[in-house]
């Protein structure tokens, strides 16, 4: 075992007590996991390991994270990457005006090495999310989203974090967690992560959901649909993502076009229906024609 | 249970699947935490531990359905409850035959049905999406008609198709749809709507008969042996120009994720690669909060020139298959070229940039081009000769010192004139000049490939078999 893993990432997090226990929960708060998402979570918990959720745009990853947070009744920490983000936005920053200010006030009194050691001590210092996460003293759902728009460098910030819950400050020495928070990493797939990233992370892959477990999503999601619509929307949202379509439909365009349809007050989909509101559903007006000709015009 | 383990991660390592210690220790610590009868559960904390890449997903199942098959016994895997219910199923069935439930209770043993009652079986299977009886249905299938040779070294394909030829799974969908018609009146969509349902049925009943041959197969002939049998090559690896209809379709899938990431990745390293030229302006402003001495010089923005592309692509029947990858890819990520233009022969060349450009998809302008462009001048063998003069007296003007030209062809000339001249000429006119060859390293130069005529005129010839190769010639050309 490396040296990274073998730290804080040993003692069980104790929010779940089974596989079951995870999956019946997560229900509670309307989401639908399988048997992978909430196996997946439910080791996490256990390992004390970050989980890395990978999937196509639109498929419940960052949901997961706030119904996990909600069901662990922690608070969700929430570090939004982008290109271009750096240490003082992800981990911490010295709050350099409350510094001067205090060099200021302090001009004729007391020695340097005091000031020094008083300028750079916590109450100095501005905790940025992954700080934040492992500093605060209470249970926390850290969810680091969409890592794969950050440089391969910057992702290096993120790895002594996830292996062993802890954030070296030069001035300050180390940070450990006292409580170690359960981590979510979501990632698009626009780029390979690094293999060091991936080694420390439990690897869930989110894919689209099956006819059952879409029927179920559509139910528990949108208030007043009945069930013979949920059943329809997801048989021809399953019949859409057959069709070679440069984007196929979401779990996310699945719950808006159900809404819209309850909202139009429509009992049942018919062909003009649903040619009418596909466009709530694809994004891209030849894949709309396209859906709208293998599917409207016949000749199964 | 660590042995096991230990054996099934050589096997995803065998398989090519980068398993690194870590995880190895990781996925040991997972089983210890979940129960191990729950199978699911153990896929889920395998998975999780052991692969880190949606691509190595298909190659995790197939070892995982080998080395932790349900014992027999175990009916349907994952499903318990359903086992339960199984012998009821197996009885409808056969009452739906009109036989008698007496020969259907015993299903579960080694009776063998008759023809007329299987298929009922399969067909109630299908019809009430019923996935217990689609298990018996299965197994009984398999007894039928498989005819399994115990301790024969094969992979278990032969013994589906030989099943499944004999069960006419295309036949039953167009009855099923056939009877659903006449029934009720459906419209265009409600009756996509239920064919596609059948689908789905017929296919879970397919992946059943495959997981009842491969447990058969496991008990004859341990994980370990039948594991090594269907072994296949990670998408990325599998060799173009010999891939399976399905393994093609996989390559497809994997093209359009690929070219994205290639395209981010290309961009990325332009915003971000060495500084430009001093910025004056920008310097000397800068110095003012530095009392006028320039401490901190700024550089402008790089602005690498893009290369033009020129693709010079043979689409006969022999690399056909190669030409619409790479096509494929280099439009994809057009973006990061500032012109692309292409050109396909046989033995006559024609540009096709066109199509390319009014196309949205790239998919859909591969499959036109080999059909609209004009190809073909004598007999329709490569003429790679002939091809290359043409486009030298049509469009040789057109290259530039900034263009990038590839050839993409195993150089199998038919015994023609090479017309090498024009390579040495394109050399001289064009910044690089890449051939990229399908065809494996030690073949170049035998037979009618004169690949070695053509090779000392271009920078690199690469051998470009795979996607991974592909993505990585590609990479280093931007």
């Amino acid at each position: 075992m490396s040296p990274a893993s073998d730290g804080a990432g040993g003692t069980p997090l104790g929010h779940f007590d089974s596989i079951a226990d995870v999956a019946a929960g997560l229900k509670k708060l309307d989401y639908v996991a399988d048997d992978t998402i909430a196996g997946v979570v439910y080791l996490a918990d256990r390992l004390a390991k970050p989980v890395l959720v990978e999937g196509p745009a639109g498929t419940g990853k960052t949901q997961l994270a706030k119904s996990v947070a909600e069901l662990a009744g922690s608070r969700l920490i929430r570090l939004q990457c982008y290109e271009g983000l750096d240490e003082s936005k992800a981990l911490y920053e010295w709050n350099y005006r409350k510094q001067l200010l205090r060099i200021q006030a302090d001009q004729s009194a007391s020695s340097w090495e005091r000031l020094e050691e008083d300028i750079f001590s916590e109450g100095f210092l501005l905790t940025r999310p992954l700080l934040e996460a492992i500093w605060v003293d209470e249970p926390v759902v850290l969810l680091v989203d969409e890592v794969d728009r950050v440089e391969l460098e910057t992702e290096a910030l993120l790895l002594e974090v996830l292996s062993e819950y802890q954030v070296s400050i030069p001035e300050l020495g180390t940070v450990r967690a006292t409580r170690v928070p359960l981590v979510f990493l979501t990632s698009n797939n626009t780029r390979e992560l690094s293999e060091a990233l991936k080694r420390r992370c439990l690897y869930l892959h989110v894919d689209y959901p099956g006819l059952t477990r879409e029927r179920e999503i559509v139910r528990r999601r949108v208030p007043g649909i009945s069930e013979e619509l949920a059943d329809q929307v997801a048989r021809i949202v399953r019949s859409l993502r057959t069709l070679e379509l440069r984007k196929p439909p979401s779990v996310a365009e699945t719950l808006d076009w159900a809404r819209s349809l309850v909202v139009l007050g429509m009992e049942a989909v018919d062909a003009v229906t649903a040619r009418d509101t596909l466009h709530v559903l694809l994004k891209y007006q030849q894949d709309i024609e396209r859906a709208a000709k293998e599917l409207l015009a016949g000749g199964a | 249970m660590l042995d096991l383990l230990s054996g099934f991660v050589a096997e995803l390592r065998a398989a090519g699947l980068p398993v690194s210690l870590t995880e190895h220790i990781d996925a040991g610590r997972a089983v210890h935490e979940i129960p191990l009868e729950d199978r699911s559960a153990l896929k889920a904390a395998l998975g999780a531990t052991l692969v880190k890449s949606g691509a190595h997903w298909g190659a995790f199942e197939t070892a995982f359905e080998i080395y932790f098959a349900p014992r027999r016994g175990a009916a349907v895997p994952g499903e318990d409850d359903a086992a339960a219910n199984v012998p009821e199923g197996g009885a409808a069935a056969a009452d739906v035959s009109g036989e008698g439930p007496a020969r259907g209770r015993s299903g579960g043993g080694g009776n063998v049905l008759s023809a007329e009652e299987l298929a009922a079986m399969v067909l109630r299977a299908v019809r009430t999406g019923d996935r217990a009886v689609a298990a018996v249905a299965a197994r009984h299938a398999v007894e039928r008609y498989a005819a399994m040779e115990p301790g024969r070294p094969v992979g278990g394909t032969y013994y589906l198709y030989r099943t499944l030829r004999h069960l006419d799974l295309d036949g039953l969908l167009h009855r099923l749809m056939e009877e659903e018609r006449t029934a009720s009146t459906l419209t265009a969509l409600e009756e996509r709507l239920l064919a596609d349902e059948y689908r789905a049925r017929i296919a879970a009943l397919r992946k059943a008969v495959e997981a009842e041959i491969r447990r058969r197969l496991v008990a004859d002939r341990g994980a370990g042996a039948l594991a090594r049998s269907v072994r296949r090559p990670l998408p990325e690896d599998v060799d173009v120009m010999h891939a399976t209809g399905e393994e093609l379709a996989a390559l497809h899938r994997a093209l359009r994720p690929l070219s994205r990431k290639l395209a981010v990745r290309l961009g990325r390293k332009r915003r971000h690669g060495r500084r430009g030229p001093l910025d004056f302006r920008a310097t000397v402003r800068r110095s003012l909060s530095t009392g006028g001495v320039p401490v901190d010089p700024r550089f402008r923005h790089p602005k690498p020139a893009k290369p033009e592309i020129f693709v010079i692509a043979d689409i006969s029947g022999s690399v056909a298959s190669f030409a619409r990858f790479t096509l494929q890819l280099v439009y994809a990520i057009s973006a990061q070229f500032s012109k692309v233009r292409s050109f396909v022969f046989v033995d006559a060349i024609d540009e096709v940039t066109a199509i390319f450009e009014r196309a949205d998809d790239p998919a859909n302008a591969v499959r036109r081009v080999t059909t609209e462009a004009d190809v073909v001048w004598m007999d329709g063998h490569s003429d790679y000769g002939h091809a290359l003069e043409e486009f030298d007296r049509r469009w040789g003007g057109d290259v530039t010192s900034r263009a990038t030209v590839l050839v993409l062809g195993d150089a199998r000339n038919n015994y023609h004139a090479s017309g090498a001249w024009v390579l040495e000429q394109l050399q001289h006119q064009a910044r690089h000049l890449y051939w990229l060859n399908p065809e494996p390293r030690q073949y170049w130069g035998s037979g009618d490939s004169i690949l070695d005529e053509y090779a000392v005129h271009c920078d690199a010839v690469v051998e470009c078999r795979t996607l991974r190769q592909l993505e990585g010639f590609v990479a280093e050309l931007a």
